[in-house]
């Protein structure tokens, strides 16, 4: 389970403050109105802006330290979730060792990720080869073989259609059902949440709400979030 | 960080050799106050007339459009891989006592001229500097917004107007800089000094030391000249460095700009006649190396082949050497804030060969014979003197590589050798393969340090062709220019082949 325990971050005159719990195997959406903090929030959880106040917990372990490929977390980011350079496969495989030294096990494990999210035969292409929708295919198949209990999501499919975003949305839901993850990912769009939250955290005016059930909160929103669902 | 503790103990090490050794108390006697004034009179003058050539060579060549301005361009960065000595021969075969243009001067009954002296040291600068200042140039031209030419096409500006209101502010603003720089790197000349300067008036003081050490033997005199040579090539390092422009070495300068102010006419006459002076002044020379290497070649004797095999090992080893040091220092860099590259680049520019050579010797020789490490010192400097360039043309993409990349390699937790092995080094292999290839050419054709350190054993291609001409053999000389310039031009092209081959988006 992820704890935020009074957490502070701060970003020039910018604050934003959180004090909650991530129930383990929920699919999460943070959403709120531009510059509210929602990527803040994952950068922070993810281990990329450091804490002004407040613990970070996994378990039972802190992890408000850890540098960001020592957390339990799997993070995509908006761009440059591949390296251009290297193929498919061994973009993949840097999720299993950053080294590369991979063994046939590894290997395998690769192949199996690949075909999972529909990339059967195309380890050895470059992302530049592959389309938009296949890149991020890519990615998450990384993130199946890292294998973390944490998944976080900053608008990695923000760049496709809404057909494709869709169909990215659903993989990503059967995906973390499948290895049982937590899930945070950050979205504008009330439909991405009904597609695949089970929770909503609602940034705004510097403060990370505690996340409440997506149905209910979506039915009968309390003001803030009903002003910015318009 | 131990790559630049390296680096400044390299240096340190060298100014420590000579303090041992300078007796400042001695004073600066009429000699050396000779090789001084000699030194920056030919060096202000190179500066001058390079730049001074170079702003209707750009500007032609930026209002142009032509068959050929593609390679015309490429060849303005030759000087850069083209051994120094090479080019100081076919500078007189062309100019020389019995060149082209004297045979064409005695025909038409006229005093023949002579390269030796201040105007062929001088010549020999400006056939260097002219296309890098032209480069310099041109890249501030380019750098005018295409939508400035438009707006004053639109208003119908004379090409008077067009060049007060555009050219002249960049040219104020890009020219003191180019001089800056031509300036900085004909005080530290050696090469060019010692085959067409000399006698007590026209010697630099890099070529003063070289004297001092090689005829007198007199280390303290050489340890003094090095003295000087570092406070007035660092002096005006440092003077230069706030207004050196940001020159890049690769940069395609051969981008499509229309131009309404080019006019046909009188105007597209006189460009055409300064791009073909321009190209000619450039090609001439280099094609007489051609045609007089050929029939050389035959006439080389077995030591040129010897000499070549040494300078290829030089050149070897030399670029394994700065990419060992150049690129962790570029990765320490590029974490930083920008700065720390400026002061590295200071360091080589004030930092002379023959200066820390001489430093080095004074340190070696007390333990031991330094002659037999004449090709191993040779290497290291070469590699030292090529890291400020290096620098320049690896840190940027450094930079952008570890910035674009941060998130994603620390969200899989790639660092220390595995970041270098699977992000940076394959990111940057065309520009590893161009700082490669640039090393390699500066190395395999420097005649520096060598000529310190050499006995008739030990010698590289660039010293022995030297000797070559010394003893008047100048075809087979000629020879060994051919076999030298293909060197660095092979080497040039396989490194940074290598580096974009099959290289990935």
């Amino acid at each position: 389970m992820l704890r935020l325990e009074k957490i502070t971050i701060a970003q020039g005159d910018f604050l934003l403050k959180a004090d909650f719990r991530v129930t383990p195997g929920r699919k999460t959406a943070v959403i709120g109105p531009s510059g509210a903090g929602k990527s803040t929030l994952l950068g922070a959880i993810g281990g990329f802006l450091p804490l002004a106040g407040g613990k970070l917990w996994y378990r039972d372990a802190e992890i408000t330290e850890a540098k960001p490929g020592q957390r339990p977390i799997a993070m995509l980011f908006q761009d440059n979730n591949l390296f251009p350079h290297l193929s498919i496969a061994r973009n993949i495989g840097l999720g299993i060792r950053p080294d590369l030294k991979l063994s046939p096990e590894d290997h395998a494990r690769v192949a199996k990720a690949l075909e999972r999210v529909g990339l059967h035969g195309m380890g050895d292409r470059k992302p530049g080869e592959l389309s938009g929708g296949q890149q991020s295919r890519a990615a998450l198949a990384r993130v199946l073989v890292q294998d973390r209990p944490v998944i976080l999501l900053d608008e990695p499919f923000a760049a496709l259609g809404p057909a494709l975003r869709h169909e990215m949305l659903d993989l990503v839901h059967d995906l973390s059902d499948e290895a049982n993850a937590t899930l945070l990912m950050v979205t504008h769009d009330p439909q991405d949440v009904r597609r695949i939250a089970d929770d909503v955290i609602f940034v705004e005016g510097g403060r990370a709400a505690a996340p409440q059930p997506a149905a209910a909160l979506l039915e009968n929103p309390p003001p803030a979030l009903q002003a910015y669902l318009g | 960080m131990v790559a630049g503790g390296f680096v400044v103990a390299a240096v340190l090490l060298a100014f420590l050799g000579i303090g041992l050794r300078a007796e400042v108390g001695r004073g600066i006697g009429p000699a050396e106050w000779a090789a001084i004034r000699f030194t920056v009179l030919q060096a202000a003058l190179s500066a001058i007339l390079s730049v001074a050539c170079a702003i209707p060579l750009a500007r032609a060549l930026a209002r142009r459009r032509f068959f050929g301005r593609g390679f015309l361009i490429t060849l303005l960065g030759a000087p850069f891989i083209l051994p120094v000595i090479v080019a100081v021969l076919g500078l007189l075969t062309v100019f020389g006592r019995s060149g082209w243009v004297n045979a064409l001067l005695q025909v038409a009954g006229l005093p023949t001229l002579s390269i030796y002296g201040l105007h062929g040291v001088v010549l020999a600068h400006v056939f260097f500097n002219l296309p890098l200042a032209t480069r310099l140039l041109l890249q501030g031209w380019q750098s005018i917004p295409a939508e400035r030419f438009r707006l004053a096409a639109q208003l119908n500006l004379p090409p008077k107007m067009v060049r007060r209101t555009l050219e002249t502010p960049l040219l104020l603003q890009v020219v003191p800089g180019a001089a800056a720089l031509v300036f900085v790197i004909c005080l530290t000349s050696f090469a060019v000094a010692l085959t067409l300067g000399g006698g007590p008036r026209a010697t630099t003081i890099e070529l003063a030391i070289y004297q001092a050490f090689r005829f007198d033997f007199d280390l303290a005199r050489a340890a003094l000249l090095s003295f000087i040579q570092l406070v007035l090539a660092g002096g005006a390092a440092l003077v230069a460095l706030w207004i050196i422009p940001n020159f890049s070495l690769s940069a395609g300068l051969d981008r499509e700009m229309r131009r309404w102010d080019a006019q046909p006419g009188l105007q597209s006459m006189m460009d055409a006649g300064v791009i073909f002076l321009g190209s000619a002044f450039l090609l001439v020379p280099l094609g007489a190396i051609v045609l007089a290497g050929v029939p050389g070649l035959a006439l080389m004797p077995l030591s040129v082949w010897k000499t070549a095999g040494n300078s290829l090992g030089v050149a070897v080893l030399s670029v394994a050497v700065l990419l060992s040091i150049a690129l962790p220092m570029a990765g320490w860099i590029s974490t930083r804030r920008a700065g720390g590259a400026e002061a590295i680049g200071l360091i080589g520019l004030s930092a002379s060969p023959l200066m820390i050579g001489t430093g080095w010797f004074i340190l070696i020789n007390p333990v031991t014979d330094p002659v037999p490490l004449a090709l191993l010192v040779t290497a290291l400097i070469n590699a030292l003197m090529a890291l400020p360039f290096a620098l320049r043309i690896l840190v940027p993409p450094t930079r952008e590589v570890l910035t674009t990349y941060d998130r994603l390699s620390r969200s899989l937790g790639l660092q220390g050798w595995s970041a270098w092995r699977w992000l940076v080094l394959p990111r940057l292999r065309a520009q590893i393969g161009f700082t490669a290839g640039l090393t390699g050419a500066l190395s395999v054709g420097d005649l520096g340090v060598i000529a310190l350190f050499a006995d008739p054993d030990r010698a590289t291609l660039p010293l022995q062709m030297y000797r070559l001409m010394g003893a008047y053999r100048t075809e087979a000389a000629a020879g060994a220019a051919l076999l030298l310039l293909a060197m660095a031009l092979a080497l040039f092209w396989i490194c940074d082949k290598g580096g974009r081959w099959r290289a990935e988006a």
